[in-house]
């Protein structure tokens, strides 16, 4: 238990780290106010809200896996297959609810067969992602072709593009807010987050406490599945479309709010609170900018410079600690070593 | 529904015959001038002073687009429109979306948008529009209920008509001819075929025979080899159409190199950047395409029509429509471009798409 000094210095970089996070977010939204009299309406946050629900949404699984040292790259086909699912479902008159329901099972089932693949046959699963980021969309494409499926029912779509009445926050955003709830009493209040840390801390040493590392990854991945079928849907019922081609590309900005949300790559780390809050200030950037007609390449730059620097500067924090702390050790000993010159 | 489909390429073009030589052409468009000067005078309502226009094009550094939207800036500027370009560098369903709210936050007094999907902006454009913006679709319409205006830059059976002349004058109304086509089931693209045989029913076209009809599926190597087999099955062939801008400039590069060229007849439609060397050197004559400028052009102008009170978009309603003329709001909102321009070797240089 002599991690425990470790671990309230990381906790202490944890918590600046979003200290930072909340700051920046607090600027660009004085940013937003000042340059620009429409940015602190009802109708922009609603917007602003709306716009990366589905990217929110995908997020909040991807950190557990993120922060289990591993990564679920196939999110957003995961969506596009769940979208077209819906679609064609639709199509062929099955109640609305049971198409939702299968929607989520097949979900879970794209989840299972990542969490199997990596869990069964221990492949990295930056690869099998991959590969499955190109399978589910290609089934997608099965699915659906080029058509696109639009007619759904109004009670579906207004809930897609509604707003709480008397707020700005748009009904699937609700979706959000539950399940970021949930997901913080999970990771930071449970023994299944205590051991999501330990696994991507250290792998052996969390096999060796007792986790049953393989249920635990399974159970992510299947996680994942499922919310991103959620996200599908939300989609599909935002924009009354489904296309087989719904979504593309969302993976990388969930990836990056992720990573901006102070969970590493290597693993261990991270917040839900961190997660919320880097959603909301990718979301504020991109709505100040597009307000202000920055074009939406530079928009793409901005995002890119963000990712980069949430990785960078933590590592350089961290490793700027440790040589003030190697430093700090060398005097010491240099003091010892003369102490006992003396003696 | 012709343009809700989602075709990659640039598969489309339009209508009339257009038997004018330069110098007629010259004359007809010094005449026309001065008369939209007249016309301007007598039945020109004012466009409101201070309009703000957003112009959506699918998607930004598309060269299309580009152009497309270049068309509407200038006929804002003529108007003194403040207007501008914004748009997202996908063409995802979703991706148009943000810059449709942003416009509606900043009150702009109209929205063009060339529609990446036809139904998923369109609960969005509804907004607009109950927010009293005006919505023009260009080159790629929404449910009708999305927009005010939808500017048509060729109707199919325009196009089919048109290509049918173009060869019929290339050969003159007699022969053998062929279509290059897409794929067999390319909406575009059977549309217009349609509307080629309709229009060979016609008495003067009595001589020309379609003997096949091939599919190069927008593959440039298929389409290629397609024309080559076409050429050596088909001896007595005149003539070939390839109402798809892969298709021609496939055939256009077999045919330049064979010795077919300047014995077949290569027509249809593709974009002058793409065929200028086969009209220099001249295994095409003609091809057809729109101006894309001229659909943007046509856009802000409705719009402006729109905005002022003008018009409202309403079938039958004339509005001005700066060099263009007067346009007619036909049925469902749609206003037809008008025919196709006809490139050839004494105009394409003027073309930069």
């Amino acid at each position: 238990m002599s991690q425990s000094q470790p671990s309230t210095r990381r906790l202490a970089r944890r918590v600046s780290w979003e200290t930072i996070l909340a700051l920046l977010l607090l600027i660009a939204v004085a940013g937003g106010t000042f340059l620009n009299k429409d940015f602190l309406t009802s109708d922009n946050w609603a917007n602003l809200l709306a716009n990366f629900v589905e990217i929110a949404l995908m997020a909040l699984p991807l950190s557990l896996i993120v922060i289990t040292n591993d990564i679920d790259l196939s999110v957003a086909s995961m969506l596009g297959l769940s979208s077209s699912l819906l679609g064609l479902l639709w199509e062929y008159k099955l109640a609305m609810p049971l198409a939702i329901l299968i929607c989520l099972v097949v979900g879970a089932l794209c989840g299972a067969f990542n969490g199997f693949m990596i869990v069964r046959f221990r492949l990295p699963s930056l690869a099998v992602t991959i590969g499955t980021l190109a399978l589910f969309r290609g089934f997608a494409y099965i699915i659906l072709g080029d058509k696109a499926i639009a007619d759904f029912p109004p009670e579906y779509t207004g809930f897609g593009i509604g707003v709480i009445p008397y707020t700005f926050i748009p009904m699937p955003f609700v979706l959000f807010i539950v399940l970021a709830l949930i997901f913080w009493v999970v990771l930071h209040h449970t023994t299944i987050g205590r051991s999501l840390y330990a696994v991507g801390g250290n792998q052996t040493a969390a096999r060796f406490s007792g986790v049953n590392i393989s249920r635990l990854k399974m159970l992510l991945f299947i996680l994942s599945g499922v919310i991103s079928a959620l996200a599908g849907i939300v989609f599909t019922f935002r924009f009354s479309s489904s296309r087989a081609d719904n979504g593309t590309g969302f993976e990388l900005s969930a990836i990056a709010a992720v990573f901006l949300g102070g969970v590493t790559v290597q693993g261990g780390k991270g917040t839900v609170t961190g997660v919320v809050l880097s959603l909301l200030l990718i979301g504020v950037i991109n709505n100040v900018l597009t307000l202000a007609d920055v074009a939406s390449e530079i928009l793409r730059i901005v995002t890119g410079s963000l990712l980069i620097i949430s990785i960078l500067l933590p590592n350089l924090i961290a490793s700027t600690r440790e040589r003030l702390r190697l430093m700090q050790r060398q005097k010491e000993i240099a003091k010892l070593g003369t102490a006992s010159v003396a003696k | 529904m012709i343009f809700l489909s989602r075709s990659k390429t640039l598969s489309t073009p339009t209508n009339h015959p257009m038997i004018i030589n330069s110098l007629t052409r010259t004359i007809a468009v010094v005449c026309s001038v001065t008369f939209l000067g007249m016309v301007a005078y007598a039945q020109d309502k004012p466009i409101k002073k201070g309009l703000k226009f957003t112009a959506i094009p699918k998607n930004i550094n598309n060269p299309y687009m580009v152009i497309q939207s270049g068309g509407a800036m200038d006929a804002c500027k003529e108007l003194g429109i403040e207007g501008k370009v914004v748009g997202p560098s996908e063409t995802g369903a979703s991706a148009q979306v943000p810059y449709i709210n942003t416009a509606i936050t900043q009150h702009q007094n109209a929205i063009l948008i060339a529609a990446n999907d036809p139904n998923a902006l369109v609960p969005y454009l509804k907004k607009a529009i109950g927010q009293k913006i005006t919505v023009v679709t260009l080159d790629s319409d929404t449910l009708p209920e999305g927009r005010n205006v939808f500017i048509n830059q060729a109707s199919a059976e325009g196009i089919g008509q048109s290509l049918v002349q173009t060869l019929a004058r290339q050969i003159g109304s007699s022969g053998d001819f062929a279509i290059l086509s897409a794929t067999p089931n390319a909406t575009n693209q059977n549309t217009w075929i349609k509307y080629m045989q309709e229009e060979l029913k016609k008495p003067e076209y009595k001589d020309m025979k379609l003997v096949k009809i091939a599919y190069g599926n927008d593959e440039d190597q298929k389409s290629f080899t397609e024309t080559q087999g076409l050429l050596q099955a088909y001896p007595s062939l005149k003539g070939i159409i390839s109402p798809t801008s892969v298709g021609i400039a496939a055939a256009a590069r077999y045919i330049s190199t064979s010795p077919y060229k300047g014995k077949v007849a290569l027509t249809g439609l593709g974009t002058p950047n793409q065929l200028r060397e086969f009209v220099k050197d001249g295994t095409i004559k003609e091809f057809e395409l729109w101006n894309p400028s001229d659909v943007g052009y046509l856009a802000a102008y409705a719009a402006a029509q729109i905005a002022s009170g003008n018009i409202q978009g309403k079938e039958g309603e004339t509005f001005a429509a700066g060099k263009l003329g007067t346009r007619t709001v036909g049925k469902d909102g749609v206003v037809l471009l008008g025919p196709p321009t006809v490139f050839n070797a004494d105009n394409i240089d003027k073309f930069n798409f």
